[in-house]
């Protein structure tokens, strides 16, 4: 073998030697440590106060189908931290994939005229009667799991991924396929400068941003916890509109 | 997971080496399945082992055939 | 002997695909490699962080008709909501090194670093 190639092994032998060390520091009074597979002591971590969802007031007992106007108001706990708790880290989020679609958008701009050169067979006639089934369904289904995502596991970056999905398949199924790229850039506006819109519309109401200023009504109903099934409306229509334009800039040139 | 992800970077063909890696997100979804992380294992599942491996042989397709090194 | 392998499979095992992904950033010379090593970094990343919010016999955290207040022992939820903004993240930044890569291919004819000017390792 090359004398880099065993150099690189020597180097990674001693980079895994220094990270196993990390986890066998024995704990002295007060400090975390990583902690053995399976042990994590959750009263110890802010996630206890994220779980009582009591992290402003003290609310006792959570109940499902039961308890009424509560702090967050959603019966999934990992919707409640990302889209109320830590919703800043979300607009974070959002901003890089916007500047990831742009940029690839950017980079592969051409002045000659574009040829697209990707598919040479055509496609089989089971895939074309197939798609023309599927795809409605599909979109359908990624609907349904953005606008519940506050009851069931899902939200809005699961919903986007399977919309662009359908859309990837009307790529495989026709070789003309031209994409309406105007309308996809309207919704993508239209969904981010709702995002931000309904934060700042909370800063000049109740005093901070992203703040939640609608009534949560009982925990586990369709209509339930405030602002998120909007937030995660906007999301989730955002991120398909740009990983649908992602894939249709690579395709064509 | 461990063995599929060494023959993603051993293997000569472009192609199946892709394909490798599509696997070892398809595993790492089933993790997160044990580990009791609906959410994430959707996610993972359809973004690392379906948009991935399409835009990877999208590329693939640009840019040489599928062969060499 | 079983007792190390259960404690130490889901640990030992992410670290490991680390170190894979690293070795293939390092070392292989086609640029499309280059870039799978990363996405496997990427995915070794997202199963430790997940595999430190374990506690045995929990349960996922989320309210049902079955599980009906939050007496019982849940899962760490705050780890899951990093790693759902983490995986959304790498999918993007693989996105752009792609479209970098058909530019350098219309550019040099090759996709091989040790013939392209600048990349000289």
């Amino acid at each position: 073998m090359k004398f880099r190639n065993i150099l690189a092994l020597i180097l990674i032998f001693i980079l895994g030697f220094i990270i196993l060390q990390a986890f066998n520091i024995s704990p002295e009074e007060g400090q975390l440590v990583i902690n053995k597979f399976g042990e994590a002591e959750i009263e110890n971590r802010t996630a206890q106060l994220y779980i009582n969802k009591s992290v402003n007031s003290n609310n006792e007992k959570v109940v499902f189908a039961e308890s009424n106007n509560l702090e967050s108001g959603s019966a999934n706990i990992v919707t409640s931290v990302i889209a109320n708790y830590r919703s800043l880290d979300t607009l974070g989020e959002v901003t890089v994939l916007f500047l990831a679609a742009t940029g690839l958008a950017a980079v592969l701009y051409t002045n000659k005229k574009k040829k697209r050169n990707f598919i040479v067979d055509e496609a089989s006639l089971i895939l074309k009667t197939g798609v023309k089934i599927l795809f409605p369904l599909l979109i359908l289904a990624g609907a349904y799991i953005f606008i519940h995502g506050h009851l069931t596991p899902g939200g809005g970056f699961q919903g986007g991924a399977v919309i662009a999905t359908a859309f990837l398949l009307k790529f495989l199924a026709d070789r003309e396929y031209k994409l309406a790229e105007h309308k996809l850039k309207i919704v993508e506006v239209l969904a981010g400068v709702s995002f931000v819109g309904l934060g700042l519309y909370a800063l000049f109401t109740e005093g901070s941003f992203l703040a939640n200023f609608l009534q949560t009504g009982t925990v586990g109903t369709l209509f339930s916890a405030g602002i998120i099934p909007l937030i995660y409306l906007s999301i989730g229509l955002k991120v398909g509109a740009e990983l649908t334009s992602i894939i249709s800039n690579l395709i064509e040139v | 997971m461990l063995i599929s992800g060494i023959a993603a970077l051993v293997f000569d063909n472009l192609l199946n080496s892709i394909i490798a890696a599509g696997f070892v997100s398809l595993m790492a979804s089933a993790l997160f399945y044990f580990l009791k992380a609906p959410d994430v294992a959707m996610t993972e599942a359809a973004i690392g082992a379906g948009l991935t491996t399409a835009i990877f042989v999208i590329t693939l397709r640009k840019t040489e055939g599928s062969e060499k090194e | 002997m079983i007792s190390f392998l259960e404690e130490w499979s889901f640990f030992g095992g992410s670290i490991l695909l680390i170190l894979i992904g690293l070795y293939g950033v390092i070392t292989k010379r086609n640029l499309i490699k280059i870039l799978i090593g990363l996405s496997l970094m990427d995915t070794g990343v997202n199963v430790l962080l997940v595999s430190l919010g374990y506690v045995e016999n929990g349960n996922a955290p989320i309210l049902t008709s079955i599980i009906k207040n939050n007496s019982g022992a849940f899962v760490d939820p705050v780890p899951q909501a990093l790693v759902l903004t983490a995986i959304v993240i790498g999918i993007a930044i693989l996105a752009l090194g792609l479209a970098v890569t058909i530019k350098i291919y219309e550019k040099y004819g090759t996709l091989d670093i040790s013939k392209i000017r600048g990349l000289k390792w």
